[in-house]
This record gives C-alpha cells, sequence and structure tokens, in this order.
C-alpha cells in the first residue's frame, strides 16, 4: 500500500518521523485518517491520541495535547506543543494533568480562560476512558 | 624588591587560578556540545512553524482582519526591549555586547522621541543596563539554576510579554540575544518580535502546490489566532538555545586565552624569582669573601 512521510515535532525535539501508511488525527472539529492523496489541509488539534499505522496491524500511538497539523498529498506534519508516546503515558500522569487544569481553572478570573481549561478537562477525561484504563 | 617567598606565593597562586581557568574551559566545552546538540534538535519545530506560518499569513498580510501580533497596532510609540542575556559572568564580551546594542537602540530609539521599556532576561543584562536605563526595566527574570533550557520557560517569557501586549503597554518588540555563528563568533542580534516577521513563501513540506487553495478547520483566523503566540514563544525558544550555546562558547574562547595567560606570567615570575635568587646567593658569596678578606 502507498505510504506517506508523517513527521511529528515537539518544540524540543522530533518526536516521530518516517513513511507511514495513515494516520489518524484528533482534529478541532472531529477525528480524521489521513490516507496518502489527501487535499492539503490545516487543521489544529485538540487533547486526545493519534494513531499511526506504518504497515498493516503495526503501529503507534501518541498522546498530543493540542497542536496543528499541516496535511498535504505526500506528508502530514503535526506541530504539537505537548506530547508523550502511548507507552509513556499512564493513569496517574493523565490524572495529574487534570489536576493541574482543574487547579489553573480555579485560579484563574478570566472566563474565556476558564472554558478553554474545562473543554481542556473533559478532552483528558474522554481520553483516559478511550485508552481503556 | 619583593623577597622570594613573596615571588614563591605569587607564582602558586597564579598556578592556581590558571588550573580553575582550565577547569572551567573544559566544562564550558562540554556545555557547549550539548548546548548545540539541543539547538540542533529545536531546529525542525521552528522551522516547520515558520513555513506553517509564512503560507498561511501571506494572503492575510495587509488585510483587515489580521491579527495585532502580525499586522502591529499600526503606531510605533512605546517599544518593548527583551533582552536576553546569560545569569553568569566570565565569558568574555558575551553579556556586554549584548546589553550594548540592546543600549544603543534604547538611545536610538529616545532620541527620536520613543518611549522606551526594558524587559531583561538573565542576571547580567540586568546588572548591566540597570546602571542607566533603571526607570525603564518594566520587568526582570533570572534565568534560574544549571539546567539547560526548556521550553517551558520560554513560554513563560512569552506569556509575560503577550499579556503586556495586550494590555497595550507597548506597539513594538524587539528581541536582543547571540547569535551562535561558530566557537570563535557570536554575533549579537536584534530579532523583531511584534509586529512578527516572516519568512516569505516558504516551500510546503507536505507536497502541496505552493498556490492551492488550502482548507482550514476550524478556520484561518483562529488557526491564525493560536499559531501566532506560539510562534512567539518558538522565537524566544531559539533566541534561548542560541544564547546558550553562545554564552558557552564565549566562554570557551575566554577561558582559553585566560589560560594562557596565566601560563605567560608564570614564566615571567618563575624567571624574576630565578633572578632574585640568583642575586641574592651572589650578594652573600660577595659578603663571605669581603669579610674573609677584611681579616
Amino acid at each position: 500500500m502507498a505510504t506517506f512521510q508523517f513527521d511529528f515535532v515537539g518544540p524540543e525535539r522530533t518526536l516521530y518521523s518516517g513513511q507511514v501508511e495513515a494516520v489518524q488525527l484528533p482534529g478541532t472539529e472531529g477525528e480524521m485518517t489521513v490516507l496518502p492523496g489527501h487535499a492539503p489541509v490545516l487543521t489544529s488539534l485538540k487533547v486526545g491520541v493519534i494513531v499511526v499505522t506504518e504497515r498493516q496491524n503495526s503501529g503507534k500511538r501518541i498522546l498530543v495535547r493540542g497542536g496543528f497539523a499541516d496535511i498535504g498529498p505526500t506528508g502530514v506534519t503535526v506541530i504539537a506543543e505537548r506530547a508523550a508516546p502511548i507507552e509513556e503515558v499512564t493513569p496517574a500522569s493523565i490524572d495529574r494533568d487534570i489536576e493541574a487544569a482543574e487547579l489553573q481553572r480555579d485560579a484563574t478570573e478570566d472566563l474565556q480562560k476558564r472554558e478553554d481549561l474545562n473543554a481542556q478537562i473533559t478532552q483528558l477525561q474522554e481520553t483516559k476512558a478511550t485508552l481503556n484504563f | 624588591m619583593a623577597s622570594l617567598k613573596d615571588l614563591r606565593n605569587r607564582i602558586t597562586s597564579v598556578k592556581a587560578t590558571q588550573k580553575i581557568t582550565k577547569a572551567m574551559q573544559m566544562v564550558a566545552a562540554a556545555k557547549l556540545r550539548r548546548a548545540q546538540n539541543a539547538a540542533e534538535s529545536a531546529r525542525p519545530y521552528a522551522e516547520k512553524m515558520a513555513s506553517v506560518l509564512g503560507n498561511l499569513a501571506g494572503n492575510l498580510v495587509g488585510g483587515v482582519g489580521a491579527p495585532k501580533l502580525l499586522s502591529g497596532t499600526g503606531q510605533d510609540r512605546t517599544h518593548l526591549l527583551v533582552v536576553c542575556t546569560a545569569d553568569r559572568g566570565l565569558c568574555g564580551a558575551f553579556n556586554s555586547s549584548i546589553a550594548r546594542l540592546a543600549r544603543d537602540h534604547a538611545n536610538r530609539l529616545m532620541a527620536e522621541g520613543k518611549t522606551v521599556k526594558i524587559f531583561t532576561v538573565g542576571k547580567k543584562g540586568h546588572d548591566i543596563l540597570r546602571r542607566q536605563f533603571r526607570p525603564q526595566i518594566i520587568e526582570a527574570m533570572d534565568i534560574r539554576g544549571n539546567k539547560p533550557v526548556d521550553y517551558e520557560f520560554a513560554a513563560e517569557i512569552a506569556e509575560k510579554i503577550l499579556a503586556r501586549f495586550d494590555a497595550g503597554e507597548f506597539d513594538v518588540a524587539t528581541l536582543f540575544y547571540s547569535e551562535f555563528r561558530s566557537v570563535i563568533s557570536q554575533i549579537p542580534t536584534a530579532q523583531k518580535l511584534i509586529p512578527a516577521e516572516l519568512p516569505e513563501g516558504a516551500a510546503s513540506t507536505t507536497g502541496a502546490p505552493a498556490d492551492s487553495a488550502l482548507e482550514f478547520e476550524p478556520s484561518e483566523e483562529a488557526i491564525l489566532a493560536t499559531l501566532l503566540p506560539r510562534n512567539l514563544t518558538v522565537q524566544v525558544f531559539r533566541a534561548l538555545l542560541e544564547n546558550a550555546a553562545s554564552e558557552q562558547g564565549s566562554r570557551m574562547g575566554a577561558m582559553d586565552s585566560a589560560t594562557r595567560n596565566a601560563g605567560e606570567m608564570i614564566k615571567k615570575q618563575t624567571l624574576i624569582y630565578n633572578r632574585t635568587r640568583q642575586a641574592m646567593i651572589t650578594k652573600e658569596l660577595i659578603e663571605i669573601i669581603s669579610g674573609a678578606e677584611a681579616l
């Protein structure tokens, strides 16, 4: 099957780079799966899991917390601010993140920010559920 | 004239100093390698960010809906200078050359009758600029501890800059840091942060033709609005990384020449020591001989 270049870059280092068959992205407007030859799209990402399919039945999952995906016919680039390979994620670490977000929410007076953080908390909880912890 | 003991003491102390400078040079060399690696691995992110932003902003610049971070506030009355230096000294002209660039810039702006505000990052820059610009310094941050630069710290700085921008405290922001060219060459640089300077028409890495109509989710404006603050953080982060490498490179050079100078000093002092010793022996001999002759 045809493949395309997938790059996943974090601010401090490149986290993934290679040829893949498909990538499933948690876009803000909904989950989407990208196959080779996709029309150019620029989308922002919410908190969620990126599923990378390198070959049939073989791939990788990456937890991403917001960012952007630049999608084109021959490649996809994800620009993430914070991310971790699924192996490094534990229920405890997600709980810690939820708690941190809640603390931040309770500390801020800004309504817009509160709403953003609320959304983030829900997304984190959803992620936790999808990962079957 | 100094006694033999004084000379001996002086030589020992110079030798001790030489050992310290030698050690500092080697530590700086090791840290430099680490700083360079960090700068290297952060590059793809900055490049991708720039190319996405370049494509995105190309059709928006000058438009009515362009965000303020991109187009500016429309005036340039108040300038914010973000001066990034190190926390520590003993690294040659590193800190002072960044501070000098910032000072010249500030003086020129003030001569033009503009308001200048200064935000220092790093203890040394604050120490230097405080002498002349105490009332202008509105914020000062230290690079805490010895740990390598991390993204969180850059995000913190960017957040402070943004908060002040949103509050309308300044119109133009310029970042001062030292660009790392090589171990012997670091160039103090000024870079416009706000309004953002974007690379023109960067090539897309995803194979999309440059003039193709991109689709945006949720919308072009929304993406740009979140991308621009993040771009600011990336710029600050890059500056901090460049600074870290430059600082170590500069320190390496400074400590190398200090070690050499100490070596020269030891040679000179040893020569004086030997001459003095010989002169004293000769003097004593003369005294003995003339004493014997007088008998």
